[in-house]
């Protein structure tokens, strides 16, 4: 009798990309809904228009490129960086820009480079960094939260915004939208004012602005989850933002009126969606455990140093592209010790 | 006789269904015999036996068919009495589906023993270099699978390098219950076989590693070793994780040593065998009896009958299968070995030998058809379960760049080839085949390179040859020139020139004749 | 200006002469780049890259002569690594065709050889034992598979054999995209 003959081993186990990348869009959910809880449906709008944008994009590039649509695109990373980025987006961001964002980080900062697999830098960050430094003004342009402002646009507001770019008859852009925590907190810090003084304002909640702080957590929830699955590691975003906290802490001791206290970073902007869902993007991340570890501290750190004496507000993204570049010499620097090596025989 | 608990651990590893149950509940089956024993010649590692028998010699149950034509080689026995019909190519279980020289014996039904070497009374008495003599004669080796000559690895070199005998009873793959069964019915011959091995290499202890989802045969070697008296042995049940039976992890598990990188465990002072080796040794000592049949598992839901049996060498497996009640339906695969190391068997038609511990007839349930393989997502799970501690991720990179230099910079022949990695990356990548794609193309390299060092040494020293020829005949040729430059003078020049003279007239002479003669026959 | 001219030159003359002390005092003898070049062919002695054997090849390498993708025995695992060795590009290499034959020996079939010697001198490895009047035979371990021995022989009995693949020289396969298709295969 003849049989078929394949290579050992012969049984795998349940993992698989679209599995994977299922997780992330399952974890993800918790903090979409606060997100669109807290800010409207302009989130959801985003996110629509992006993975729309991302699926089609990736889809042409591979036709281009002549490598299978179908069984490529059932592994959902196209509408995982959509996802990210989308979430990453203010809510009331003109459509085109939703889509060139997207567009340039599966075209350009994906596909170009072989794929899945192979880009150096992560996808979702690639393309807000992209729109942040290309559209200043809309890209910082936030509505306040829904605790704050008391009620949110109706999803035929947000669409008509985000389809016309003008806000709606008899408002203006003054009036609906608002700066984030961070924005405020770097404008007013650079006025000279005190952190004391600053937190007086009744926008700040225990941490982090009103309705922001919150945020944060359903994310963490999510990111939880993941680690629970083993779809993430823990080093990663454990490094990160104890990195963080480390450095904010040191900071906040030697003077706490000119630097916020460390839970503040913690709980504003990206950082706990950076710590659990960007910088564990495990094509552009380091891969070695060790490396991981350091990757993330070092992120964490670069988000503080950023944040506090950088340009922009908010600094995940740009931490996390330099620590893309940097991760293919952190893990030759971190390769593990080889069964049977002495310690010195590696790298 | 204390029990120890484990002192080492080692990096990764998995949980697995162990997929005993299917085959450990009964006996140890005896079989009937086939009507052909194919013997391959190349059951071990190392140089291929020779044989010692001619067509159409009758030969006798434990006579030597072929013998040892190396240091590293092993020699084979006859497992039943009767006549060698053929010394020829035949499939031979291998990945390759290739053919390699067997003998083959028709049994005559007789089973007839031949002369057996008589058993050592007291193997105490012997000396080392005779007991390894006997265990070579006997054509002993590896049984857990590798096939390495057991004269040859219990060979330490006359002194006590080793201090730690360590005997491999995990049995870590799944489905695989050959040496369970085996502690079970014959633990006390393994304990002899162990107190011999100890004895010839001169360790001061031994430690034996069971895995402990083998209560049943834990109990049984407990109650061996206590029945023996030997209180130098101990039992060490290590947790369920596999690969605890690799060699390496199995060290490290027990002593907390780690084998180095290129080197043996005899460089720790450390020697390991498998269970099923030390009854062979026993068997060959105590009862002077050769290695000619060992216990094989046969499982799988493509087998109806599942269980383990006691198989003579050269059976083929299309009878063993048979004996096992058959195929259940058509099997999606026939493995040689277990789920995660084991090879896929092209036909049935090959085989029973010296390394086959296991056959896995799996459905299509138990061995999906493997998914296509996507890209690396670089997630690094396969580096969370590696037990040598390696970096599949970067060696799959360089494999598949078919860079031979930097894969072997991330230490490619360190890996066991355990499969732990493929089964747990979530791109479906098949990397243990890229990592023996690698070694084999490493090999193939380093082989054409060598024969291309001599190659060109040849072609050097032919360029030489033909040179100093050329010299020697340039100097002949102006030893002669020189020698008729010295010669005195013109007489042998003027006779010279008068033979020449007289030689041309008489050619001239005979062209006229024959000119005429011409004319005249023309002419008619 | 003076002064500028005046350095430069100055410059000039000391590095030269660093140079020229440099060129005499650490001379190599014989040619290394040869040598290394030399050492990454196969050695069959073929002449198909119509230079007469390896070394001559690997010289012509070395002075720019001759391109690195010429050695179809060699194929394109010995292109790639020239190409590394000396910083070149690789090239694809001039006859696609011989570069994909599998490895042969000769083999002389021995009713019908005469005994002519012409194809020993042909052999550049020695790899054919005999003399005149005497039978001729190709050692297989030695013969590299360059040919060269076919064309003189006068009774055309030389033939080419591929080697076979034993269980001890296989190879696993490269692992193609859908598995079952390359086990198979």
């Amino acid at each position: 009798m003849q049989f078929v003959t394949n290579c050992s081993p012969h049984v795998i186990g349940p993992q698989s990309v679209t599995r994977v990348m299922g997780l992330v869009l399952l974890a993800l959910l918790p903090g979409t809904i606060a997100m669109v809880w807290y800010f409207g449906w302009g989130v959801l709008v985003n996110i629509v228009i992006a993975s729309l944008t991302a699926v089609t994009a990736e889809a042409a590039v591979l036709r281009l490129r002549r490598r299978p649509v179908q069984k490529t695109l059932v592994d959902l990373s196209a509408v995982v960086t959509a996802s990210l980025l989308a979430l990453a987006l203010p809510p009331l961001l003109p459509w085109w820009q939703t889509v060139l964002g997207t567009a340039f980080a599966i075209v350009i900062a994906k596909q170009l480079f072989g794929g899945i697999g192979f880009n150096p830098f992560n996808p979702a960050m690639a393309g807000y960094v992209l729109l942040l430094v290309s559209f200043p003004v809309t890209m910082t342009r936030w509505l306040p939260p829904e605790v704050i402002s008391g009620d949110t646009l109706t999803l035929a507001e947000s669409l008509h915004i985000i389809f016309s770019g003008t806000p709606p008859l008899g408002q203006d852009w003054d009036a609906i939208s608002s700066a984030t925590p961070l924005d405020q907190m770097r404008t007013e810090l650079s006025q000279n004012r005190m952190i004391s003084e600053i937190r007086q304002n009744p926008l700040w909640g225990d941490f982090g602005g009103r309705g922001w702080e919150w945020i944060g957590n359903w994310f963490l929830l999510g990111g939880l989850f993941l680690i629970w699955q083993r779809v993430i590691g823990w080093r990663s975003p454990v490094s990160m933002l104890g990195a963080m906290l480390l450095v904010a802490g040191l900071f906040w001791a030697m003077d706490p009126e000119t630097h916020p206290f460390p839970a503040f970073h913690l709980f504003s902007g990206g950082a706990i969606l950076g710590a659990f869902f960007i910088a564990t993007d495990p094509v552009s991340a380091s891969t070695t455990l060790r490396g991981q570890l350091v990757y993330g501290a070092l992120i964490g750190v670069l988000v503080f140093v950023i944040r506090t004496w950088g340009g922009y507000p908010d600094a995940v993204a740009f931490a996390v592209l330099l620590l893309n570049m940097a991760a293919p010499t952190i893990d030759y620097y971190t390769q593990p010790r080889v069964f049977g090596q002495r310690r010195n025989d590696n790298a | 006789m204390a029990e120890q608990r484990t002192i080492g651990t080692f990096h990764g590893g998995l949980h697995l269904d162990d997929h005993k149950a299917e085959s450990c509940q009964k006996p140890i089956r005896e079989l009937p015999l086939p009507d052909r024993l194919m013997l391959p010649l190349h059951q071990h590692i190392g140089r291929n036996a020779e044989p010692v028998v001619r067509l159409n010699e009758m030969v006798r149950k434990g006579q030597m068919v072929a013998r040892a034509s190396d240091y590293v080689s092993a020699s084979i026995h006859a497992p039943t009495s009767g006549r060698v019909i053929e010394i020829g190519d035949l499939p031979i279980p291998h990945p390759s589906g290739l053919s390699d020289t067997c003998i083959v014996i028709e049994p005559d039904g007789e089973d007839s023993w031949a002369d057996l070497p008589l058993p050592v009374s007291d193997f105490r008495a012997e000396t080392p270099a005779d007991l390894r003599e006997r265990i070579r004669s006997a054509g002993i080796v590896g049984l857990g699978g590798a096939a390495f000559p057991t004269a040859v690895k219990v060979n330490t070199g006359g002194e006590s390098l080793i201090e730690i005998l360590i005997i491999n009873a995990a049995e870590c793959e799944p489905y695989i219950t050959c040496d369970d069964v085996l502690m079970r019915e014959r633990a006390h011959d393994i304990v002899d076989g162990i107190t011999i091995v100890r004895h010839i290499i001169g360790a001061r202890e031994c430690l034996i590693g069971i895995e402990d989802n083998k209560p049943e045969a834990a109990d049984a070697m407990r109650k061996a070793i206590e029945e023996r008296g030997d209180d130098k042995t101990t039992l060490v049940v290590v947790p369920t994780l596999y690969p605890s039976g690799g060699e390496k992890q199995l060290i490290k598990l027990l002593t907390g040593r780690e084998v180095p990188s290129h080197g043996l465990p005899a460089d720790i002072g450390v020697l390991c065998q498998n269970v099923a080796t030390t009854a062979a040794v026993a068997d060959a000592i105590l009862r002077g009896i050769p290695l000619i049949e060992r216990v094989v598992t046969v499982t799988g839901q493509g087998v109806r009958e599942p269980g383990n049996f006691r198989v003579v060498f050269g059976t083929p497996i299309k009878f063993l299968i048979a004996q096992a009640g058959g195929y259940s339906e058509h099997p999606h695969e026939l493995l040689l070995g277990g789920p995660m190391m084991g090879f896929a068997l092209q036909s049935d038609e090959v085989p029973v030998t010296k390394a086959t511990n296991c056959l896995l007839a799996v459905s299509e349930q138990e061995a999906p058809k493997p998914e296509p393989e996507r890209p690396c997502i670089r997630c690094g799970e396969c580096a969370k379960v590696c037990p040598a501690n390696l970096l599949p991720q970067q060696m799959f990179w360089y494999a598949r760049a078919h860079d031979f230099d930097k894969i072997q910079e991330y230490h490619l022949f360190d890996c066991i080839e355990c499969g732990c990695c493929a089964y747990v990356c979530p791109s479906h990548i098949p990397l243990v085949h890229y990592y023996r794609y690698a070694k084999t193309e490493i090999w193939t390299l380093e082989r054409e390179r060598r024969k291309s060092d001599i190659a060109r040494r040849r072609h050097d020293a032919r360029q030489a040859r033909l040179q100093r020829l050329e010299h020697e005949r340039k100097a002949r040729l102006r030893k002669k020139k020189e020698a008729l430059d010295k010669k005195p003078g013109g007489n042998a020049d003027a006779s010279k020139k008068a033979a020449i003279q007289a030689a041309m007239k008489r050619v001239a002479a005979k062209k006229a004749a024959q000119q005429a003669e011409t004319q005249t026959s023309g002419g008619e | 200006m003076i002064a500028a001219v005046a350095t430069i030159a100055g410059l000039a003359t000391v590095f030269g002469l660093i140079l020229g002390y440099s060129a005499i005092r650490f001379r190599v003898e014989g040619d290394p780049i040869a040598d290394q070049i030399d050492a990454l062919l196969p050695q069959t002695q073929c002449g198909q890259c119509s230079f007469a054997g390896c070394r001559p090849y690997a010289e012509a390498i070395a002075s720019g002569e001759a391109e690195i993708n010429r050695c179809p025995p060699g194929g394109e695992t010995t292109m790639i690594a020239l190409a590394e060795l000396l910083g070149r590009d690789p090239v694809p290499l001039d006859d696609e065709a011989a570069a994909e034959k599998p490895k042969s020996v000769a083999y002389i079939v021995e009713a019908e050889c005469i005994g002519c010697t012409l194809c020993i001198q042909a052999c550049p490895v020695d790899a054919i034992m005999g003399a005149a009047k005497q039978m001729h035979t190709v050692i297989i371990d030695e013969c590299t598979g360059c040919e060269l021995c076919v064309p003189p022989c006068p009774v055309e009995c030389i033939h080419m054999h591929p080697l076979e693949a034993t269980p001890q020289t296989w190879k696993w396969p490269f692992p193609t995209r859908t598995r079952t298709e390359a086990a198979n295969g």
